[in-house]
C-alpha cells in the first residue's frame, strides 16, 4: 500500500488539476485576443476587485452545495446587509440621512452589526431546513424573496455619503493592494482551513456524502446543517458591507442581484458537486478565477452583455457534465 | 463437459482506473441448467456478469451466446435478446405500484397510450404463475424487501428470457420464499432456460446446482459439474488455503454485568425486551426479519426514541438521546445497512475509518495522528484497499465491512453491537470478522451478535436472545441451544426464560 507523499501528478490532472489548465488556456485567449491588453496591472486589479465580493459569496455558498443543499439567498443578504451598515455609516453631514439627525457609528460597531445579521439570517434558514427538511432550494427560494422585501421596507432609496473608515474595507489599499482582495483572500485561507483542518469541515463531507452515515457515526447533522447556513449568510453579509464601502452608496432594490447564480457558477466550476459530499477549495477559487477572466476578457474584446451570458451558461454546464461523469457513485 | 453451450465468456479482461478486476476469465453455461458461480467477495463475480449484460464493456475478451458473438452496449439490448439479471442490490422505484415496476421501459401500448389494463392482467397472471401472493397494486414502499425481491424475480422470470442471472436472490428471504424461489428455479430449468446462480449459501448451492465455477482474486480458477465437487472442495479453491473453523469461538472468561436493559420499549416495533450483557461475552440476537433485534438495539444506542423501560452502561442509568453520547460512553453500533448507513462513500478509507472518532483529533485537526490511525486497522484487519486515500466504495463488500469495523474498534467502545456482521462477505472475511469478534471478546469487551444466520449465532455466541414481533421470547445458553428451539423461540411457539431474563409480556398479535 503506497503513503504517498508531495505532488501526484496524475491524480492532480485528471482530478481538479484540468480547470486550472482551462484558466491558463483563458488567459492566454484573453492575452492574444485583447492585443496584451488583459495582462496590464490594472486591469488585473480591476478583475480581482470586481470579482473578489462574488468570490467571497462562492466560499460560502460551496458548503451549502457540499452538504448536498444549496442557498439562494446570498444576493438578498448582500442587498440587506449592505443598506442596514450604509444607513449606519453616512456621514452626520449627509444630505438626507435614512435615520435622522445624528452621528454614524464607529465602523467597527457596523462591522460586527452587519455580520450578526448575516449570522441571524443563516440561523433561521438553516433551522428551518435542518428540522423541516425542506428541500433547501424551496427554504431559500422564500428566505431569498423575504431578505430582498426586507431590505427595501427598511430603504425605499438610495443611501450614500458613506464615510472614508467604513469605506476602508471595500475601497482602501493597503500598499498597491486593494483592501477588498486582501479581505478575499483571508477568506479563501479561512474556508480551506475550516474545510479541511477542523472537525466541523469533516463533518459536513460526511453529511453531504451520507447524512445517515454520518449521524450513525455520532455526527449532530441538524447542528452542523444550521452551521453551513450560517456561514454561507456570514459570507454574504461580509460581501454586503464591502460592495457598500467600495461603492460608497446602497440601492437596496439592485445591489447584490443575482449574485448567487454567479458565486454558485463560480462554486459549480471549481468541481463542487451538487450530489454532495465533494467539495475543493482551491478549485472553486479557480472557479472564481475562470469566472473573472471570462467577465472581464469579453468585456475588453467588446462582446455583447448577453453573448458573455450564453458562454457563461455553457461553462457551467459543461463543468457539470464532466463533474457528474467523475463522481458517479458505484451503483 | 461437452454438452452444446449457450454461452461462453472468453478470456474477459476488465479494468478500472488503478484495478484489474477480471484478468482474463472463463464462464461455459448450459441451456436449462443451474451454473452457480462461486468466489470471496472481489472475485469477480458480479463484475463479469455486468460485463455481459452491458452495464460494463469488457475491455478485452469475446462474449458468445447461442452461437454468436454478442456485445451488449445496453441492459434492455440483453433483456431483448433474451438475458436478465435480479441484482444483488435491490433498486425498485418505491412510489410506483408493482405493475409499473414489472413493465417499466417495456409497457404494452395500445396506439401511443399505455394499455393499463393489459399490464395489470399480466402482472397478475405472472404472480399466479410463480404462486406469489402479491398485491399487484400496491406501490413498491409497501412491500417488504423479501417481497420487493420476489417481484425482482418474477420480473427477470417475465422477461422469456433463455438466461436469467440471480445475485444473491435468497439474502432476504425467508425459508418458505427460498423454497417458493427454487421451484421457480425448477420450472424454468424444465423450460431449457439457463440460470447463473450467485451465492454464497453453502447449502443452497449444494442444493441446486448443476454446474460450479469458481473464481478468485479476478481469475478463473476451476469450473465442474456440482456433483464431483463438494463444500470442502470449493472452499478450498476459493480461498487457495485450507479453512480450519468457520466460528473460532474462543472462550474467555465471563465477567460482570456492563450492560443491563429492563422492558426497554421503543414504539411498536420494540414491545418488551430485558437482557444482561456480560464483559467478555457474545450475546447473540436471533430472531426472524422484522423481530426488533436492530431496533431494540437502535433504541439503546439512541438512534430511535425510547418510549419506556430502563438501561444501565458499566452500572450508571443512562438514556441515549443521540449517537454521539452512547459513543462517548463507550457504546459502538456497526449496522446492518452498509451502503445505506454505514459507508460515505465518496470519501477515502482513511476518512471512513476516523469517522466517529473525530472529536479526538484536536483543533486543528491532527491529520498525522488521523492518518497513522487508519494505517493501523488497515493492518490490524487485514484490509484490501491500494492506499488509505482510496474512496472506500472502490472497495468490495467485505473490505468496506472492515473499514467500518476498524471505525468502531478506533473509538474504543466497552460494548459493540455488529448488526449481521457478515451478510454478502466471503468465506475468507467471514472467518477473519468471526475470529475478530472472539478475540474482542477475549480482550473483555461486551459483543451483541445481531445475526439471522442460524450457523453464525449458533456457533459464535455464549448466550442467545430469541425475539419474534418486538418481544424477547427466549434467553438460550450455548449447551442448551439447538436449531430448533431458537427457531420455536423466532416463531413465537413457546413463551420461555431463563437466567436472568425478565418474564416478557405475553405471546405477541
Amino acid at each position: 500500500m503506497e503513503n504517498k507523499k508531495g505532488f501526484d501528478f496524475k491524480k492532480f490532472a485528471t482530478g481538479n488539476g484540468i480547470i486550472w489548465l482551462v484558466l491558463i488556456l483563458l488567459v492566454i485567449f484573453m492575452e492574444i485576443g485583447t492585443g496584451a491588453k488583459f495582462l496590464t496591472a490594472s486591469n488585473m486589479e480591476t478583475l480581482l476587485k470586481n470579482e473578489s465580493i462574488k468570490g467571497i459569496l462562492a466560499f460560502g455558498v460551496m458548503m451549502c452545495i457540499l452538504s448536498k443543499g444549496i442557498d439562494l439567498t446570498p444576493g438578498a443578504v448582500v442587498a440587506l446587509v449592505s443598506v442596514v451598515c450604509a444607513s449606519l455609516a453616512q456621514k452626520s453631514d449627509a444630505s438626507s440621512r435614512l435615520l435622522g439627525a445624528g452621528n454614524p457609528l464607529p465602523t467597527f460597531v457596523i462591522v460586527v452589526i452587519g455580520l450578526a445579521i448575516g449570522v441571524l439570517i443563516g440561523f433561521l434558514i438553516g433551522a428551518t431546513i435542518a428540522y423541516t427538511k425542506i428541500p433547501p432550494f424551496i427554504a431559500t427560494l422564500g428566505s431569498q424573496l423575504i431578505c430582498r422585501a426586507i431590505a427595501k421596507m427598511y430603504s425605499n432609496k438610495p443611501v450614500s455619503s458613506l464615510t472614508e473608515s467604513f469605506r476602508f474595507l471595500g475601497d482602501g489599499k493597503v500598499g498597491v493592494i486593494p483592501m477588498i482582495v486582501i479581505v478575499f483572500v483571508i477568506m479563501f485561507l479561512i474556508s480551506y482551513f475550516i474545510l479541511n483542518k477542523t472537525r466541523f469541515g469533516k463533518n459536513v463531507y460526511a453529511i453531504g456524502g451520507n447524512d445517515n452515515a454520518a449521524r450513525v457515526s455520532g455526527i449532530n447533522v441538524e447542528k452542523n446543517l444550521i452551521m453551513v447556513y450560517v456561514w454561507c449568510s456570514l459570507c454574504a453579509a461580509l460581501g454586503g458591507i464591502l460592495v457598500a464601502g467600495r461603492t460608497g452608496s446602497s440601492d437596496p432594490s439592485t445591489y447584490g442581484l443575482n449574485y448567487e447564480l454567479d458565486a454558485i457558477a463560480a462554486a459549480t466550476v471549481g468541481g463542487t458537486s451538487h450530489t454532495g459530499g465533494v467539495c475543493n477549495v482551491p478549485g472553486v477559487l479557480c472557479g472564481i478565477l475562470i469566472l473573472g477572466v471570462v467577465n472581464n476578457g469579453l468585456v475588453l474584446l467588446g462582446v455583447n452583455d448577453n453573448m458573455t451570458n450564453i458562454i457563461k451558461g455553457l461553462i457551467i454546464v459543461g463543468s457539470v457534465v464532466i463533474d457528474m461523469r467523475k463522481n458517479r457513485q458505484k451503483v | 463437459m461437452n454438452d452444446e453451450y449457450i454461452l461462453e465468456m472468453q478470456d474477459i479482461v476488465k479494468e478500472f482506473p488503478g484495478v484489474k478486476a477480471l484478468k482474463g476469465v472463463q464462464l461455459k453455461v448450459r441451456p436449462g441448467k443451474v451454473h452457480t458461480l462461486m468466489g470471496e467477495n472481489g472475485a469477480g463475480k458480479s463484475t463479469l456478469m455486468k460485463c455481459l449484460i452491458g452495464i460494463y464493456t469488457p475491455t478485452s475478451g469475446k462474449v458468445i451466446y447461442q452461437g454468436k458473438e454478442v456485445h451488449y452496449k445496453t441492459t434492455l439490448e440483453a433483456m431483448n435478446d433474451g438475458i436478465s439479471m435480479i441484482h444483488q442490490e435491490l433498486s425498485p422505484v418505491m412510489e410506483r405500484s408493482v405493475v409499473d415496476n414489472v413493465w417499466m421501459g417495456r409497457e404494452p401500448r395500445k396506439g401511443i397510450v399505455c394499455d393499463q389494463r393489459k399490464m395489470r392482467k399480466d402482472t397478475v397472471d405472472l404472480l399466479k404463475r410463480l404462486d406469489l401472493d402479491i398485491n399487484p397494486d400496491l406501490k413498491m414502499k409497501e412491500l417488504t424487501v423479501a417481497q420487493m425481491q420476489m417481484v425482482e424475480i418474477a420480473k427477470a422470470v417475465s422477461f422469456n428470457s433463455k438466461i436469467v442471472i440471480m445475485d444473491e436472490p435468497t439474502s432476504s428471504l425467508t425459508d418458505n420464499e427460498v423454497e417458493q424461489l427454487f421451484k421457480i428455479i425448477a420450472d424454468l430449468k424444465a423450460k431449457n432456460v439457463a440460470i447463473i446462480y450467485i451465492s454464497h449459501k453453502m447449502e443452497e448451492i449444494f442444493r441446486i446446482s448443476d454446474d460450479i465455477t469458481v473464481y478468485r482474486d479476478g481469475e478463473y480458477i476451476a469450473s465442474d459439474k456440482a456433483e464431483n465437487l463438494d463444500v470442502n472442495k470449493v472452499i478450498k479453491l476459493m480461498v487457495g488455503r485450507e479453512m480450519t473453523s468457520m466460528f473460532p469461538k474462543v472462550e474467555c472468561p465471563i465477567g460482570e454485568t456492563v450492560l443491563k436493559v429492563e422492558h426497554l420499549q421503543s414504539g411498536r416495533a420494540v414491545k418488551d425486551v430485558s437482557f444482561e450483557l456480560h464483559k467478555g461475552e457474545i450475546l447473540g440476537f436471533a430472531g426472524l426479519v422484522g423481530a426488533g433485534r436492530t431496533e431494540t438495539c437502535e433504541t439503546i444506542y439512541g438512534m430511535r426514541p425510547r418510549t419506556g423501560g430502563k438501561v444501565w452502561l458499566k452500572g450508571k442509568e443512562v438514556h441515549f438521546h443521540n449517537p454521539s453520547q452512547a459513543i462517548e460512553h463507550g457504546l459502538a453500533l456497526l449496522t446492518e445497512d452498509r451502503r445505506g448507513n454505514g459507508i460515505v462513500g465518496l470519501l477515502s478509507v482513511e476518512e471512513n475509518t476516523v469517522l466517529a472518532n473525530l472529536r479526538k483529533y484536536g483543533f486543528p485537526l491532527n491529520q498525522k495522528k488521523m492518518h497513522d490511525d487508519a494505517a493501523e486497522f488497515v493492518k490490524k484487519l487485514n484490509t484490501k484497499t491500494p492506499s488509505l486515500k482510496t474512496p472506500i466504495m472502490n472497495l468490495s463488500g467485505g473490505n468496506q465491512q472492515k473499514v467500518l469495523v476498524g471505525r468502531w474498534l478506533l473509538t474504543d467502545p466497552d460494548v459493540l453491537v455488529v448488526d449481521e456482521p457478515t451478510r454478502g462477505i466471503d468465506v475468507g472475511a467471514k472467518a477473519e470478522i468471526h475470529s475478530l469478534i472472539s478475540q474482542l471478546a477475549a480482550e473483555g469487551k461486551a459483543i451483541i451478535l445481531i445475526s439471522s444466520e442460524m450457523p453464525e449465532v449458533m456457533g459464535m455466541s455464549d448466550r442467545i436472545l430469541v425475539m419474534h414481533e418486538g418481544l424477547m421470547t427466549g434467553i438460550i445458553d450455548r449447551k442448551d441451544a439447538t436449531s430448533e428451539l431458537v427457531m420455536e423461540f423466532a416463531t413465537g411457539d413457546t413463551v420461555n426464560t431463563s437466567d436472568d431474563a425478565a418474564q416478557p409480556a405475553g405471546k405477541a398479535e
